[in-house]
């Protein structure tokens, strides 16, 4: 079992992914650069976040050009699991991946802070074994993440089960308090229609050891691994 | 050739730079600012292909990467 960890000029969440998959949880992982146009070999991808190309023009314009993706497209529509963090989540959205796209939070601050999530599916690799409701505490490091998509679009997610997490407060209930950003209908996360590609601006890799504040985060990964288990039985 | 690109965020999307400049303006006592919607504008510099080859061109640029059409919109001028 191997994970991909896609590194573009201006990465700088890909080691904390890399050693929370390859030290906490104890998979394999591997640095992918992302002028490769191949993932041949690797079980899962992980798209760590950071500020690919400066942010420029938006965030996650320039890296969706990058050769990598081509190949994290084909290995998506093979049913592999995806996870984009942050300007991962970003990426996913500017490549159209993933629907809706991001705006400035709506404070106009960048906002780094532990917030509380709840789960809304089970149906990813990520989250196989989170029963629905869970609350998970995971911190957010952003300036654009304020999650917008047209109505017609956050009705669909809805209906189909592809909001796998809001913000809430720490009982779970999803306010406007809560929402550090200005997201609609609070979405910090969500996942494509197959469910394998999964999008979320909290980051599960900063916090998957209590030592850093919370082990939250590792739910997500233990939950891959699980899932590639599974798979591969 | 040049053309001027202007890419602007959609009617109904929230622009909260805008928001802010709006009430920074009437905080120096410039009044009557109704809205500030705040965008990008890009000058490209073309061989000369024509005008409708140009605008083929630009249009397809704005599509796939200088906009994002979910949350923007383009408008182009060329000469």
């Amino acid at each position: 079992m191997k994970t991909a960890v896609l590194v573009f000029p201006g990465s700088n969440c890909d080691h904390d992914a890399y050693h929370a998959l390859k030290h906490v949880v104890g998979v394999d992982a591997e640095f992918v650069w992302h002028k490769s146009s191949s993932l041949g070999g690797f079980d899962a991808v992980v798209i760590p976040g950071g500020f690919t190309y400066g942010d420029y023009l938006r965030s996650g314009a320039m890296a969706k050009l990058s050769p990598v993706m081509g190949a994290v497209r084909r290995f998506a529509e093979g049913g592999g699991p995806v996870i984009g963090i942050c300007n991962g989540f970003q990426i996913l959205l500017e490549a159209g991946l993933l629907p809706g796209a991001m705006i400035v939070n709506d404070s106009l601050r960048f906002v780094c802070d532990y917030v509380h999530l709840r789960a809304g599916t089970d149906r990813t690799p990520f989250t196989r074994g989170i029963p629905v409701g869970t609350v998970l505490k995971i911190p957010v490091a952003h300036y654009q993440g304020n999650y917008y998509a047209d109505e017609g679009t956050l009705s669909s997610l809805e209906e189909r089960g592809q909001v796998v997490f809001r913000y809430c407060d720490s009982a779970g209930n999803v306010t406007r308090e809560s929402n550090p950003n200005g997201s609609a209908r609070n979405i910090a996360g969500i996942c494509n229609e197959g469910g394998n590609v999964l999008g979320m601006m909290p980051h599960p890799e900063r916090c998957s050891e209590i030592a850093l504040g919370s082990g939250d985060g590792r739910r997500l990964f233990d939950a891959m691994i699980a899932w590639l288990a599974a798979r591969t039985a | 050739m040049k053309a001027k690109i202007y890419v602007t965020l959609k009617r109904g999307v929230l622009d909260p730079q805008g928001k802010a400049i709006r009430t920074s303006l009437s905080h120096l006592g410039i009044d009557g600012v109704d809205d500030v919607r705040v965008g990008k504008f890009m000058e490209v510099t073309l061989k000369e292909i024509g005008v409708e080859e140009a605008r083929r061109r630009l249009d397809e640029a704005c599509r796939r990467l200088l906009a994002n059409t979910v949350i923007e919109e383009y408008r182009i001028e060329i000469g």
